[in-house]
């Protein structure tokens, strides 16, 4: 296990690194001039040349990735050029907002998908199992930022119950963070009043968020639970005479939970990018909409350090995967 | 496929409503692509034409979906969108499939060495969800659909690269293909003649699927500013001038989404229908 473990771990660490490498080629094949866009649009050329020296872009391409790469090690991602505040800074700033996000967007799809999936297995070919199968299609198939639209018109403006966009009302004072979870800070704080506005800001972009998610939890397990439901061992359990209703929920639910569990590490990572769009749709201060207005802007220090951030969580729920797999699944330890 | 067996895949499929859906939704969307600009109800509405006067009217029967902010035909302009679309989505795809699918072949046939450095850089590009790699391309490269498109290509040709080398891979130990060799066929032969025929079957599903996503992945950009640049009518370029008249005018975002939900359900139907038929074996992921 502790090879495993190790080998995995290994793979991981190679990865990032690679990764980090992708990072400084895409800066580097820009066609836009880091140097002209630090300098300012009124430059003249020696203040361009002043600025390259500054941001060390005219020393040679390796000894660039080096210090990009020492740089990193010690959590500087650079500055953004556009407000020359150090995007380390920024990304822990953006990234609670992000993680929240994601977290109770995961949290709706693992609740949601997983039911309705063992719902549909026992269902089979029954009324259920095709609106479930609608709903499963319509969650990879609906434009996330339409359907964040069509969301905020029905829910914020129409019925007028929810705010439309924000993480919190202007006027609401946030405290000072514990962990940066709004909802999790006020409930240790004990004040329900700002747990339930973060709740009525939070709850639209997470369910847009959850539903790609869902859908493909939802097949995952439908078709891992079929599969089970006919099994031998199901068969035998039967005829031993346990009951149907433990028969689904421990027996065959056991055994379709692991490739479940894959599908859930694979999707967080998803979760990461598709936040995205939601976060634009819904203002929704968090790193995605921090990415998306510097790519605008040709700002790519804080674009790398978001697509190193989303690189490392992908990573790292791999590597919780892998374990969790290698733990409940003692076969695939020596593969 | 002999006839009947073609006649059977027929029949199974005919008999599948989502697949038949699906089936009518891709040739709805084609043949609005093809046929757009003959159709489309204002055709001067196309290059974008002005008429102030008639701007942001609500859907009615002059105009079903309502007119924009410079009073040209929402349907117009997302009928004509249908084909910039569906030929971004068939691009990348395909390039996609171009790149991916030789890679993968080699890798799966080869082994050694050359496998290694292959799955090793496809691994790579896999560990990092796509739409943002795209978005620091698209920074990297500068916004417009061009840039776009071959950011798109760029984080799509992996997948391919993954399902020919297994594919390829697990056909390599077949009898048939020693035999094959046995008989004195040469490296290429093989592949050409066995090894990719008998990997098109997912690969079909696969990119029936991959152009619904592909259309979905372009609209993302441009609805984020990063892909094609208004006034090109391109769908998710107009949700994003759309949601600026938000909730007033909103029916100005409703018919172009609804066309982006409608192909890619329609592409994702088909390419589920196609691998009930063409790969039964497969598990309904």
């Amino acid at each position: 296990m502790i090879t495993y473990l190790l080998r995995r771990a290994g793979l991981a660490a190679l990865m990032l690194f690679g990764l980090i490498c992708l990072t400084f080629i895409i800066a580097n094949v820009a066609p836009s001039d880091p140097a002209a866009l630090a300098a300012g649009p009124d430059a003249g050329r020696s203040q361009i040349e002043q600025a390259r020296r500054e941001y060390g872009l005219d020393r040679p391409l390796h000894e660039q990735f080096l210090r990009y790469v020492t740089d990193l090690t010690r959590g500087d991602f650079g500055r953004s050029v556009a407000n020359g505040r150090p995007v380390g800074q920024d990304l822990a700033r953006y990234f609670p907002a992000t993680l929240e996000l994601c977290l109770l967007a995961m949290a709706l799809g693992v609740l949601a998908g997983v039911p309705l999936g063992m719902l549909s297995a026992v269902f089979k070919d029954r009324w259920i199992d095709h609106a479930t199968r609608i709903l499963a299609v319509s969650g990879i198939a609906l434009p996330p930022f339409w359907f964040g639209l069509l969301l905020q018109l029905g829910f914020a403006t129409a019925l007028g119950w929810l705010p439309t966009s924000g993480r919190l009302s202007v006027f609401t004072e946030p405290a000072a963070p514990i962990t940066g979870l709004l909802l999790v800070d006020s409930l240790l704080r004990g004040n329900g009043a700002l747990f339930t506005e973060a709740l009525s800001y939070i709850i639209l972009p997470a369910i847009v968020l959850s539903l790609p998610c869902l859908a493909s939890i939802l097949r995952v397990n439908r078709s891992e639970m079929v599969e089970a439901l006919r099994a031998d061992y199901i068969t035998a359990a039967r005829a031993n005479g346990v009951l149907r209703r433990r028969l689904i929920a421990v027996h065959a639910l056991k055994n379709a939970m692991l490739p479940t569990l894959a599908i859930i590490g694979l999707r967080w990572g998803w979760m990461m990018s598709s936040t995205v769009l939601v976060e634009t749709v819904f203002d929704w201060p968090g790193i995605g909409l921090y990415a998306v207005s510097s790519a605008i802007s040709g700002d790519f220090k804080p674009v790398m350090g978001v697509t190193l951030i989303v690189g490392l969580n992908f990573m790292i729920a791999n590597l919780v995967v892998d374990l969790l797999y290698g733990t409940l699944d003692p076969r695939l330890r020596d593969a | 496929m002999a006839s009947r067996s073609l006649r059977l895949a027929g029949f199974l499929f005919r008999r599948s409503f989502a697949s038949m859906l699906g089936l009518t939704l891709v040739t709805l969307i084609v043949a609005l692509a093809l046929l757009g600009p003959w159709i489309v109800p204002y055709p001067d509405d196309v290059a974008g034409a002005t008429n102030l006067a008639g701007k942001l009217q609500p859907p009615s029967a002059a105009h079903w979906f309502g007119t924009d902010e410079v009073g040209n035909d929402i349907l117009t302009r997302v009928i004509i969108g249908a084909r910039l679309s569906l030929l971004v989505g068939l691009g990348i795809t395909l390039a996609a499939a171009a790149i991916g699918v030789p890679l993968g072949i080699l890798a799966g046939t080869a082994g050694g060495r050359l496998r290694e450095a292959i799955m090793r850089v496809t691994d790579l590009f896999l560990s990092v969800p796509g739409l943002v790699l795209a978005i620091a391309l698209v920074a990297a490269l500068g916004p417009g659909i061009a840039n776009a498109m071959l950011a798109l290509v760029l984080v799509w040709w992996p997948g391919y690269v993954r399902l020919a080398e297994s594919k390829a891979l697990s056909i390599r130990e077949e009898p048939f293909i020693e035999a094959a060799r046995v008989a004195g066929a040469g490296r290429l032969r093989i592949l050409w003649r066995h090894v990719l025929p008998n990997s098109i079957s997912p690969l079909i599903v696969k990119m029936s699927m991959d152009i619904g996503q592909a259309i979905l992945a372009v609209a993302s950009l441009g609805f984020l500013g990063l892909g094609a640049k208004p006034p090109t009518p391109e769908w998710g370029a107009m949700i994003s001038i759309a949601r600026g008249y938000l909730p007033d005018w909103w029916w100005y975002a409703i018919c172009p989404g609804a066309f982006i939900y409608a192909s890619v359900l329609g592409f994702n139907l088909l390419g589920d229908g196609l691998r009930d038929i063409l790969d039964p074996r497969s598990n309904r992921g």
